[in-house]
This record gives C-alpha cells, structure tokens and sequence, in this order.
C-alpha cells in the first residue's frame, strides 16, 4: 500500500467519524429523534472491507450500519437526512438510523434483529449462483450476534451451498452492556466457522490495511468458487451501544486504552511517524468536516417527510 | 406484608420481581443485560446482588432462552424470563408456539411449564419498524399460552405476581415508554390475585370502550375531552388478555348498547375484532355498529410524523366515539 492509498483510508474513516459526531449532536440537540448506534472507533472494518468491493458486490449491515453505507458510497446527504426524518432521505424516513437501505450503492441494509442479516445475505449469494453475476456478499454482525441460531445457521448452509458469501464479525468485545467472553467459553469465535469448514481469520479490525488483506483473500475465494469465507475483526467501539449509554460496565482505564489504539489515531500517528506533513493527515479530517458540514445544512432545511405518504410502498 | 410505596412502572416491576424471588426459592431469572447490568432499562437493577446466581446474563440466543425457562419449569424451576422486545420473540417463536403451549395438553396434564415471559412492545418516537410491532394477536392466537398487558404501576406489580404464581405458560406485555413514568402510590405485598379479570377505568353511560396496554391513557385522555361535548365513555381496561373477561365486556354494553375498541396493534386480524364479534354473537342489542380503532395496517415508519399518520392517536380515538354514540 502506497501513503496515499493509506491517507485515502485516513479519509474514509474520517468521513464516518464526522458523519457520526454530526448525528451525535444532532441527536443530543433534538433533531434526531429516537434510538441511534454510532460506530465510532470500528471505522477501519467498513473501509478496509468496502474498499475491496466491486459495484455489483452487496454488502448487509446492523443498525450500526451508517458507517458501512458510507463506505459502500452512499453520501453523506441521504444518510443525515434520513436519520432526521426527511423526504430526501434515503427511505424518506421509513428505515430511519437503525433500517434504512440503499441498494442503488450496495448497501442492502441494516437490520434491528440481531443476526437476521447472516441468512438474508446468503441468499443474495445464492442469487449469486444463479445469475452468474460474479457478485460477492458481505454481511457484518457482532460479537453477540454469533449467539444468534440464526448466524450458523446460515453459515452452515453458505458452506454446503459453497457460496460466495463473506462472514464479518466485529468483535466490540461487548454486547450491549455484556461483555462476550461472559457468554461463550471459546473467546476465539472464528473457531465456529473453521468447525463448519470455513475457512476463518481474525485480523486488527483497527487496522484498515489489514481487514482490506483479508477480504481480498476472501473476495478471491469466492469469486473462484470456493464458497464463504469468516473474518473476525478485532475493534472496539469507543461511545456506548446507544446514545445515552452510561457505559458502567467499562472496567477502569479500557476507554483510555481503547481511544488510544483506535483507528484514526493509529493511522494518523503512523504516518505521521512515516514522514507524511502534519498538514496533509490533518486534511483528510478538514475535508470531511467540509463535507459532513455541508451535507448536514442541506439535510436539516430539507423538508420532513410528508404523513400523506405513510400507507405508500406496502405492496406492489 | 402489605404496604403502601411510591413507586413508577418500572420500580413496580422490579418490586413484583424481587417478591416473587422471595416467594418462590424456584424462581430464577434471566434474560439478556438483566443481571449484572440491571436491564437495558434498568428494571431489573439490584436483583443479581439481590439474588445471586439465580438472577443471570444470558447470550443473545432467544431460542435457547426459552427453551431453557420451558425445561427448567418442567424440572421444578418457577423461571422468568425477560425478551427485551416483543419484536424479538420471533426468532425463538417456536418455543412458544409449538413448545411451551403443548407441555401441559398433550402430556393429559403430567408436565406442566409455569414459566412467565417478561417483553415489551409498542412504537416509542423514531423507533425503526423492528422495534415497534404491538403483536399481542399473536399470541392470543395460541391457546395454552395467558397473556396480560399492564399500563399502570399497580397492575405491573400485581399482574406481574399472579403471572409468575399461575403453573402455565404466561407472557406479560410492558411498553417502554411507561418505565420511567411518574411515580404511583401503590399497594404491594398481598398474596397475588388468581389471573384473569378487567379495570374499570371510568364509568360511563353512553359508550364502552374496550382498550388494553399503554394506549389507555390515550382513550382516557379522548374520554376526558368528550365528557366536555356530553358523551359519557366507560373505560374498560383489558390487563388480562388471555382469559379475556368478556362478561364483563358483554354487562356494560348491555348498559351503554355501543361498542369501540381501541387497541396500537393492527386493526386487522387484532384482538379487538374478537372483541367485537363476542359481542355480536352473544346477540346483544347495539344502538350503532361496533367500532376499531387500530393502527392503519401498515409496517411502523421510523419517521414520527409517519408513524403518527398510522398509530392511532388521541383524535382518532375521540372522532371514532363521536361517531359511535352519533351512529
Ligand atoms: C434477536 C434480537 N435480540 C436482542 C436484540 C437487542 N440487541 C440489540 S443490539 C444487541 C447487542 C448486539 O451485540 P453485537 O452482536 O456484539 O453487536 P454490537 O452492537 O456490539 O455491534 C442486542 C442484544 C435484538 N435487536 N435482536
Ligand atoms: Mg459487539
């Protein structure tokens, strides 16, 4: 990977951090209204695997998912004015932070139902199958999630069905306000899939260039066949699972220590350390600012989304 | 002991389960983030430290959830376990379907599973369509399964007790948006009530109005307003769902001669329809058609005006009884 390869990362993520601070603020002011999951500090998993995908590739999120929509291109407009409601969001509000979709980029959606997302992305890799169409299949969850009978399940049926399916696990540590090592007894939660016969990996999920490695090995596989593949990467989320999360389950010191290795520092200290200005890392923050600001502007003052419209798009 | 404590919805709660611990060294409770975090809403807060290892975390593994309260009931546990969501039930509804309603029938009464399922339901603003179904037909749909659904502190102490001493399969309805509601003088202690029975929440001569869950306070508001206009609505709430007191129901149209129900869930196959035809059948002389007033059957937008356009709201209700006692 070449530095500008990397401050292209730097950008990404700092498109998602800002996007989810704006939502953040928009939020505590009133704008938003309603439950919001932000991403912050899981920004590399997003980038480092959307980056490796191809137009026609389709990607299945969580609620947590602004981040994945973001990196698959959706623009920051869409996004903001669908979390505050309006018409020109992406759904017209109907999906809202935690549902919305947007197909026309690849992004087929969050999901609210822990693990639901892992058997309909199978399915867009059966399509797969069928179409011929090459398309590969991401779907992330969380830790918690691998808890979810539906998450083997489907993985199960991708490694029988050998399809062009990819596994991504952001291992946060915690569900909601539990910590995963208190619900399971491995702590290595890619050791279910290699016992399925997948294929598996855990990566720093901090680590952009690292996530992008593995998927790219994963997308190879798939594309020639040789079925699903299982990436465990390792994050942390540095806000709580919601907003207003009064995170009393941290231990003492983990936020400290998680703000310090998280993605954006990293990479940012890392180039930094590698001879890039100071100026030219910290323009991929202000460009993003820019951006995020403007997107923001425009979304606030488009208008709501019309009630005369709330029956439309139940059927055919 | 009786007394008298001041206490909102979700201390209620948390007050019903902490008795019902003491009551019954065989009740044990679990339910994701409910032990050592005290709840994603925090009502179930002290009772780990309360209780020890029989108050416990579980996995996200609903199916699992329930069928563990369903065998460890059948073993001689009093389990209570908690669905964060009502919308959640769905990935383990097997266990409730097909498992927890057959335990006592078709063993001719040798195993029994008196277990009680704690969720909540219902839109709160800006919740995505996931989070917001009113699904209590459902369940309704099931026999062998008691169903109750509480919208003041009282009842979500005392519906909460008789819940978890009734030996069959039991699940109580909460609604979020009343946990951190206002505090209530309210009576705990007392031996828990047998299941079953209604609230007369407000006398009235003209129409009876049927309702159940958080949107009672909606319909009393509504009624309140009429009252103004001279309609007289009798309010009656429906904690227990599942038995359903229809007598009840049938004593007070026979006074008002009209019927409205108002449920949050869809209008469409909702309970309010049996309701409805309950009545019908008994024959009884209504002086208009009988009415629903339900959520317009749709998926719940996460936007708060959209949403507002498909709940039913306190207009809704109020133009739908005019109209009943003009009819
Ligand atoms: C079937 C189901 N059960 C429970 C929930 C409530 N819930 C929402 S997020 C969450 C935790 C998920 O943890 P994890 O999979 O690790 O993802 P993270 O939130 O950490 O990204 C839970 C329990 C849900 N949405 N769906
Ligand atoms: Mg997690």
């Amino acid at each position: 990977m070449t530095t500008d390869d990397h401050l292209a990362d730097l950008h990404a993520m700092w498109r998602i951090r800002v996007l989810e601070e704006k939502i953040l603020e928009l939020r505590l002011a009133g704008d938003v209204v309603g439950s919001v999951h932000l991403s912050n500090g899981q920004e590399a998993v997003a980038v480092g695997v959307c980056g490796q995908l191809r137009k026609q590739d389709a990607v299945f999120a969580t609620y947590r998912g602004h981040g994945w929509a973001m990196a698959r291109g959706v623009p920051a407009f869409p996004i903001l004015a669908e979390v505050l409601a309006r018409t020109a969001g992406v759904n017209g509000g109907r999906g809202g932070s935690a549902h919305f979709s947007a197909p026309e980029y690849g992004f087929y959606g969050e999901n609210s139902i822990v693990g639901a997302g892992a058997p309909i992305a199978t399915g867009a890799a059966l399509a797969s199958t069928f179409d011929k169409s090459g398309r590969v299949v991401v779907t992330v969850f969380g830790d918690g999630a691998m808890n979810q009978g539906a998450v083997p399940e489907a993985m199960n049926f991708a490694a029988a069905m050998n399809l062009p399916v990819i596994f991504v696990c952001e291992n946060n540590k915690y569900s909601e306000l539990t910590p995963i090592n208190d619900m399971v007894r491995n702590p290595d939660l890619s050791a279910r899939a290699t016992a399925l016969g997948i294929p598996a990996t855990r990566v720093d999920g901090n680590d952009a260039a690292e996530v992008a490695a593995a998927t790219a090995l994963a997308i190879q596989t798939a594309r020639h066949g040789l079925g699903p593949t299982f990436i465990e990467a390792h994050t942390r989320r540095i806000v709580g699972h919601y907003i207003g999360d009064a995170q009393q389950y941290r231990p003492e010191g983990e936020l400290e220590a998680d703000l310090a290795a998280e993605p954006i520092v990293r990479l940012s200290h890392q180039l930094i350390a590698s001879g890039v200005a100071a100026d030219t890392v910290d323009a991929a923050r202000r460009r993003a600012v820019t951006e995020i600001e403007e997107a923001a502007r425009r979304a606030l003052a488009a208008s709501a989304a019309d009630p005369a419209t709330a029956l439309e798009h139940l059927y055919a | 002991m009786r007394e008298t404590v001041k206490l909102n919805y979700g201390g209620a709660v948390n007050a019903a389960l902490a008795r019902s611990l003491d009551d019954y060294p065989e009740a044990i409770l679990f339910g994701e983030d409910v032990a050592v975090p005290g709840g994603v809403f925090g009502v179930t807060r002290g009772l780990r430290k309360a209780f020890g290892p029989r108050v416990f975390d579980t996995p996200i593994s609903e199916t699992a959830m329930l069928g563990a309260a369903i065998g460890s009931a059948m073993m001689g546990r009093r389990p209570i376990v908690e669905i964060m969501w009502m919308d959640f039930m769905f990935v383990a509804f097997d266990q409730i379907v097909n498992q927890a309603s057959n335990v006592r029938y078709v063993s001719e009464g040798r195993l029994t599973a008196p277990l009680t399922i704690r969720t909540q339901q219902g839109n709160a603003p800006g919740a995505c369509a996931q989070h917001s179904q009113n699904m209590e037909a459902l369940l309704l749909h099931v026999p062998g399964i008691r169903v109750a659904m509480t919208s003041t502190p009282q009842d979500a102490y005392d519906v909460l007790r008789s819940a978890v001493a009734c030996d069959d399969p039991v699940v109580v309805i909460e609604n979020r948006s009343l946990y951190a509601g206002p505090k209530a003088e309210i009576e705990i202690g007392g031996d828990p009530a047998p299941i079953g029975g209604h609230r007369l929440r407000r006398p009235g001569a003209d129409v009876t109005v049927v309702t159940w869950g958080s949107i009672t306070s909606r319909v009393l508001a509504g009624a309140d307003r009429l009252a103004a206009e001279g309609i007289d609505a009798e309010v009656i709430e429906a904690v227990w769902l599942n038995p359903f007191d229809h007598a009840a129901v049938a004593a007070s149209v026979a006074r008002t001669g009209r019927l409205v129900v108002v449920h949050e869930a869809n209008t469409t196959g909702g309970f309010g329809a049996e309701v409805v035809a309950r009545v019908v059948e008994s024959g009884a002389t209504l002086k208009s058609p009988p009415r629903r007033i339900g959520a317009r059957d749709s998926r719940i937008p996460a936007a708060v005006g959209l949403a507002a356009a498909v709940l039913p709201q306190e207009d809704d209700i109020v133009s739908g009884l005019r109209a009943a006692v003009a009819g």
